[in-house]
């Protein structure tokens, strides 16, 4: 790091702020509603209820902190290689998150359903517990636990999904471009064109959704082929919609005119955020539907 | 327990490693004398990397030592300041790593010849096939060869005074000089089959089967315990071997299977029991296989097992009834009980409901546990 | 607030900490945070400690004395889980918010408020930790925790609602590390003072810097399974359910994916102390800079392929074992460099023996003794035996105390002028030292044998055969506990008084904390020191 490049002041230390024990107690109000409104306890939902809006005030608070703070220039370029390596690491520890998910399809896949089917090393459990099971991918088991069912193809919308969320990887770099010329056109309407399909991808699998619990019998409790398929693609989703919001969050900023060409962290970390999102996809296109 | 014993255990505390290895054995310092040929490969190994490891541990204390006591300031012995920059220094981290590697492939290779002979089931020969099926909280044995079921629990206080948790009410009896095939597996959570003197631990995996062997070389009773938490009695599951001589053994399946058919026999033929006839076989069951969640007092241990006394399903309808005892809760510890004969069932629950206070006056006959099935 | 967070960068110096509560609720200050983080692990190691104390005193004597079956358990699944997560993990951060800084010529963490979340979610996680432990005393709230901390299915499946308040609050100390682990990155990597490349760091930062990134590669695996229990418990999944397909093994090797390389990020830090304190009291400089951080990038790539060594009897293939075993017996290599390294650190130095160099030379004694029977029982036949018997108890309590619990004292010892300004008494806290090692000892030591001879372990009732070690270890333990309140008394009176604390503490100390004056002023390096 050269002198140069430490700037014109210090590196910023914000003042002690409200946010980060705000952001504790709503996450402890939402976690504890949780938890009793899935045993049935009445007032858990109501928990959950206060702790999603506090949480969400809080996200408000938060980062309209830091976007006071960068507009006012109180960043330095030291700062702002913080922020950026911040969101890098984190994006790796979503990453082994969904390995963990990855390690159960495929243990389950290659390792215990052969042995249930009398394969391998534990041959005696077909013998004794199951003789007449043979394990076959998709399955729901030796019990066949919730019924018959028909898997989800990979062709159809799965495809398209596909298609979808790669395109909108590229509208995002689009986007990232025309932010590096100066183009607010290009920026804005390469966000608008990346939510547009992020969204359009929530609701194929939405619908694709329901098309699995009303027409193919596949539900969350088909077995270990409807668990590891609704965990995945759901987690799966549930970071689609989260990184929708934030790309909708960024687009209002970037409508404001936030971003220049050298200074526009949030948006970059929201574009890693989506690439992410699309790479963790093409792994669920190839290994749980494809394959 | 004398107290000489006791007390030698204590002071041999410290001689452990390089005494007489059988006699440490029986003072509970060390692994008990194995009675098979895998327990014996697993003792000699674990002998072994013990003498090993103390060596290492020998020589670590005494550099560590020698330095503390000599290299001090107090003796005003100066610092070398350059230590880390002679060739030692330099080079320490080849051959200190290539040392520990050394020993670590010493170690390793004696255990993995060790596995190759113990570890996998030999299936050439003819094998006595033994299925053993973990239940919170008791044990199954199902001799697959000669259609013999044992239930194995383990023995009050009172009756086993000494041994008590080191003893059980029907023993696992294994024939010696014969290789025996153990297939665990369990009904409801983990469990672990652990008799020290056979050698091997295994967990009992519900719905899956794992595999282990031995063959027992000498008479004897030998004594273990599950070693696999299985929740709220886990520490009541005893394990007792019996080991007997082949013809013993054989004559004991013959006792068995009088015995089976017998029972068999009582519980089919289509007779209608006494309410007190019931009521008493349906105490002694209960009280051995009921009584572990729910009490011999049947108030359970809320909230993890109800209480029956009063219960609305022990006093209400005897159909809500017979089905949670048929059919077990799912999620819960409450297992379906198929291991009991109808008369077994009409027995037990006759006794429920008419114990305690329950004072319904019901009685439940075979032929209705049949119509309920 | 928000208009005083807009308040112009560079006038900080002008302003010491907010006052009342706002400086610690809402902190933005490395030291304070830290200081928090110390407090906390310290309530929460007489927590732990204090539910120890109970199972041991079960376990005086056979039969049951004190308490229930499923107290007992729920009792060692709280203690391990707070001891581990809230005592032990809470320490080390708490060290390393206070000394990265210091060391890398660094004005505070890089990202404070983050800092702040990681730390104020503990307290969140631990509370969640506490209702799941009380929620089944409560009507309607279901049967205790009777599954340790492993939690394996089936048995977990089994459990009420406080299971649900034990998922969730894993999930929390999940977050809390790795936030914790993001920022300690990131500040190593963008927050060293000019000219400080990562071969000059102290250490102590390079072992966080290790313990940081095996934090961020597998908690998120722990999440991951720990969500699917949830599921399983609830929504009807069949992850770990045989009928289903799944296999209860599955959670097993999920947790100790986790498992295995936690114990590395517990020893670690504490390892990074020694690294300080020893060449700090030979008065000479540290040997094998570079092979200890060799050793540590070994230790985290082999700490992450060797898991299944937990699980030994859950009936895997011949080659499964045998590579488990080799991997894991290997493991000794990089470790045993590491103690190599402080020994002869120690060899041909000039050597006094103030309280953390006490420390010190205990904790390569003893971790090198738990370390050995770490050996035996990474040898998979013998592991037949030793598996969940009270020998792996004694292993891994020999491990982490002497490991991880006295290298965080011998930090809090030799940091402790540092931070209060403040000599401690330092015939008191030999006094500590000794009756704490021998207290130790005596408590972990006849484990060993009660394993060997056949105890089980997590049982609450034992056979007479198993009395007089079980009462050994209940008289030491009960030493060993107690000592500890001569722990807090000697860190209260540190902090309120004592004799003023010169910058350079100690005769032989080097490194950039010891250039700021004791205390340290409440933005550290304002200005970037310069490196040589
Ligand atoms: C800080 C924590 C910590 C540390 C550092 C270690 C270190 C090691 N552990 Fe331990 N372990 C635990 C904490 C820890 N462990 C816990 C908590 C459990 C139980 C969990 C549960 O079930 O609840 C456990 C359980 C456990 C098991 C499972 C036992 C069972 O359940 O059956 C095994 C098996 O392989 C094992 C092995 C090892 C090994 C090989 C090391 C090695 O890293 C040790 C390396 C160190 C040395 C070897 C000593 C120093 C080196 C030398 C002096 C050089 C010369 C040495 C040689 C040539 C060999 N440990
Ligand atoms: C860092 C981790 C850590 C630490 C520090 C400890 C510390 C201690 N542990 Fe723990 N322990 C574990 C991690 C740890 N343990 C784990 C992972 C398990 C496995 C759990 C499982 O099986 O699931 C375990 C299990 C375990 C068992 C086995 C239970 C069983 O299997 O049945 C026992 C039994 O002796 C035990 C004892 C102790 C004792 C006496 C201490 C002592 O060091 C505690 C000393 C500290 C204090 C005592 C606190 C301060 C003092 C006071 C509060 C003063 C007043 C107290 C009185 C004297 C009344 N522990
Ligand atoms: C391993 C523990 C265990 C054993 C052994 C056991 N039960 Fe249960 N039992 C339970 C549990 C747990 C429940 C609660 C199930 C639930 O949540 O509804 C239960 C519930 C019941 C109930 C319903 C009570 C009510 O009011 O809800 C009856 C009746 C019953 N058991 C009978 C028996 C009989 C008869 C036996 C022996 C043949 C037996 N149980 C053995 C654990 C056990
Ligand atoms: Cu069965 Cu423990
Ligand atoms: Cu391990």
């Amino acid at each position: 790091m050269t002198t140069a490049e430490h700037g014109h002041h210090d590196y910023y230390i914000p003042d002690a702020s409200p946010w980060p024990i705000i952001a504790m107690l709503s996450v402890f109000l939402l976690l504890c509603g949780t938890a009793l409104a899935i045993n049935d306890v009445g007032f858990g939902i109501w928990l959950v209820v206060i702790g999603l809006i506090m949480l969400s005030v809080m996200f408000f608070g938060w980062f309209g902190d830091v976007v006071k703070e960068n507009l006012t220039d109180c960043y330095n370029a030291q700062v702002d290689r913080s922020f950026r390596q911040g969101m890098l690491w984190f994006i790796a520890s979503e990453v082994f998150f969904f390995i963990s998910f990855f390690g159960a399809l495929f243990y389950i896949r290659n390792i215990a359903l052969p042995w249930l089917g009398g394969v391998g090393y534990l041959g005696a459990t077909n013998e004794l517990l199951y003789n007449q099971f043979t394990a076959q991918w998709p399955s729901a088991g030796p019990d066949n636990v919730g019924g018959g069912f028909t898997p989800m193809g990979a062709w159809g919308i799965p495809a398209m999904n596909t298609l979808i969320l790669l395109t909108s990887g590229a509208t995002v770099t689009w986007a990232h471009w025309g932010l590096k010329i100066n183009s607010h056109r290009q920026l804005v309407a390469g966000l608008g064109a990346t939510i547009a399909l992020g969204l359009l991808f929530v609701i194929l699998q939405a619908w694709e959704y329901s098309h699995a619990y009303h027409e193919l019998n596949l539900t969350l409790n088909s077995g270990v082929y409807g668990s590891t398929f609704y965990m995945l693609t759901g987690f799966h989703g549930f970071h689609v919609t989260m990184g929708a919001i934030m790309l909708m969050a960024i687009m209002v900023r970037a409508m404001k005119g936030h971003f220049s060409p050298h200074n526009h962290f949030a948006f970059e970390a929201v574009a890693w955020y989506w690439h992410f999102v699309d790479v963790v996809w093409l792994g669920l296109f190839v290994f749980v539907y494809w394959l | 327990m004398p107290r000489a014993k006791a007390r030698i255990r204590i002071l041999s505390l410290f001689t452990l490693l390089f005494c007489s290895e059988t006699a440490l054995g029986e003072l509970g310092i060390n692994f008990p004398t194995p009675a098979a040929p895998v327990a014996q490969e697993i003792y000699d190994v674990h002998m072994l990397t013990m003498r090993i490891t103390t060596v290492l541990l020998i020589i670590v204390f005494s550099f560590i030592l020698y330095s503390i006591f000599f290299h001090r300031k107090s003796r005003g012995y100066q610092a070398d300041q350059h230590f880390h920059e002679t060739w030692f220094g330099n080079w320490s981290w080849i051959f200190v790593p290539a040392m520990v590697l050394a020993v670590d492939l010493t170690i390793a290779n004696s255990a993995q010849k060790t596995l190759e002979k113990i570890w996998v089931v030999p299936k050439d020969e003819k094998l006595m096939d033994l299925k053993v099926i973990g239940h919170q909280w008791w044990w199954e044995f199902e001799y697959l060869d000669h259609d013999i079921k044992v239930e194995s629990r383990y023995t009050p206080e009172e009756k086993a005074g000494d041994l008590y948790l080191r003893e059980v009410d029907k023993r696992l009896v294994l024939p010696t000089n014969t290789r025996i095939r153990f297939l665990h597996t369990s009904a409801d959570v983990l469990h672990a089959f652990w008799v020290p003197e056979l050698g091997f631990k295994k967990d009992a995996i519900p719905g899956y089967v794992t595999e282990t062997w031995a063959e027992i070389t000498r008479e004897g009773v030998f004594r273990g315990q599950c070693a696999e938490l299985c929740g709220t009695w886990h520490s009541r599951m005893p394990l007792v071997v019996e080991a007997v001589s082949q013809e013993q053994f054989n004559s004991w399946v013959e006792e068995q299977k009088t015995l089976k058919v017998a029972a068999l026999a009582e519980a089919s033929a289509d007779k209608v029991w006494s309410k007190e006839d019931l009521f008493e076989k349906g105490k002694g069951l209960y009280n051995s296989k009921c009584s572990a969640c729910h009490q011999i007092t049947g108030l359970g241990l809320p909230p993890a097992f109800p209480a029956l006394k009063g219960s609305p399903i022990a006093t209400g309808s005897i159909s809500e009834h017979l089905k949670i005892v048929l059919n077990g809760k799912e999620g819960t510890a409450m297992q379906p009980w198929n291991s009991l004969n109808y008369l077994e069932i009409a027995s037990i629950i006759t006794y429920e409901r008419n114990a305690w206070g329950n004072d319904t006056g019901d009685v439940v006959q075979p032929a209705d546990v049949n119509a309920a099935r | 607030m928000s208009t005083a967070t807009l308040a112009p960068a560079n006038d900080h110096e002008h302003h010491g900490p907010p006052r009342g509560m706002r400086r610690w609720l809402m902190s933005t200050n490395h030291k304070d945070i830290g200081t928090m983080y110390l407090i906390f692990a310290l309530v929460m190691l007489f927590l732990g400690g204090a539910s120890a104390m109970l199972i041991r005193a079960e376990l005086f004597m056979p039969g049951l004395q004190l308490l229930e079956p499923d107290l007992y358990n729920n009792l060692v699944t709280n203690h391990a889980l707070i001891m581990i997560f809230g005592a032990v993990m809470p320490a080390a951060a708490g060290l390393a918010n206070w000394m990265i800084p210091l060391m890398i010529g660094a004005p505070d963490m890089a990202l404070p408020r983050m800092n702040n979340l990681s730390f104020w979610i503990l307290p969140a996680a631990a509370t969640m930790l506490m209702l799941s432990f009380v929620v089944p005393f409560f009507p309607g709230g279901g049967s205790q925790i009777n599954t340790g901390w492993t939690l394996y299915p089936p048995l977990s499946l089994q459990v009420g609602m406080s299971m649900d308040f034990l998922i969730f609050a894993i999930h929390l100390l999940g977050i809390s590390s790795v936030l914790a682990s993001i920022n300690i990155i990131v500040t190593i990597f963008n927050m060293r003072a000019p000219g400080m490349n990562l071969m000059q760091m102290p250490i102590f930062v390079w072992t966080w810097l290790v313990t940081a990134f095996l934090l961020i590669l597998v908690v998120p695996v722990l999440a991951g399974g720990v969500t699917m229990l949830l599921f399983d418990r609830h929504f009807g999944t069949s992850f770990f359910n045989a009928a289903g397909g799944g296999d209860p093994v599955l959670f097993q090797h999920l947790f100790w994916f986790f498992g295995h390389p936690e114990v590395y990020v517990l020893i670690l830090p504490s390892f990074g102390v020694l690294a300080s304190i020893i060449p700090t009291f030979a008065r000479k400089p540290l040997f094998g800079y570079k092979s200890l951080v060799g050793s540590m990038i070994a230790i985290m790539f082999i700490g992450m392929v060797v898991w299944a060594h937990h699980q030994y009897t859950i009936g895997m293939s011949l080659a499964a074992v045998s590579y488990f075993m080799i991997g894991t017996i290997i493991i000794s290599i990089p470790v045993g460099l590491m103690v190599f390294n402080y020994i002869a650190t120690m060899w041909r130095g000039s050597m006094t023996f103030e309280t953390p160099m006490l420390f010190a030379v205990a904790i390569l004694l003893m971790f090198s003794f738990g370390g050995l029977t770490g050996i035996m029982l990474a040898v998979v036949p013998a592991d037949m035996q030793y598996h969940d018997s009270m020998f792996v108890v004694a292993h891994f309590h020999y491990v982490l105390l002497p490991g991880a619990v006295f290298g965080l004292f011998a930090g809090v010892f030799y940091w402790l002028p540092k931070w209060t300004g403040n000599m401690y008494d330092e015939r008191l806290a030999k006094i500590f030292f000794w009756i704490n090692v021998i207290g130790f000892n005596l408590t972990f030591f006849p484990q060993h044998f009660l394993g060997l001879a056949g105890m089980p372990r997590r049982i609450i009732d034992y056979n007479i055969m198993f009395t007089e070690f079980n009462m050994v270890s209940s008289v030491g333990a009960m030493i060993f506990g107690l000592s500890h309140l001569l722990l807090l008394y000697i860190i209260i009176k540190t902090i309120r008084g004592g004799k003023p604390a010169s910058a350079r503490v100690w005769e032989g100390a080097n490194g950039l904390e010891w250039e700021l004056p004791s205390p340290p002023p409440f933005h550290s390096w304002t200005t970037a020191p310069q490196i040589k």
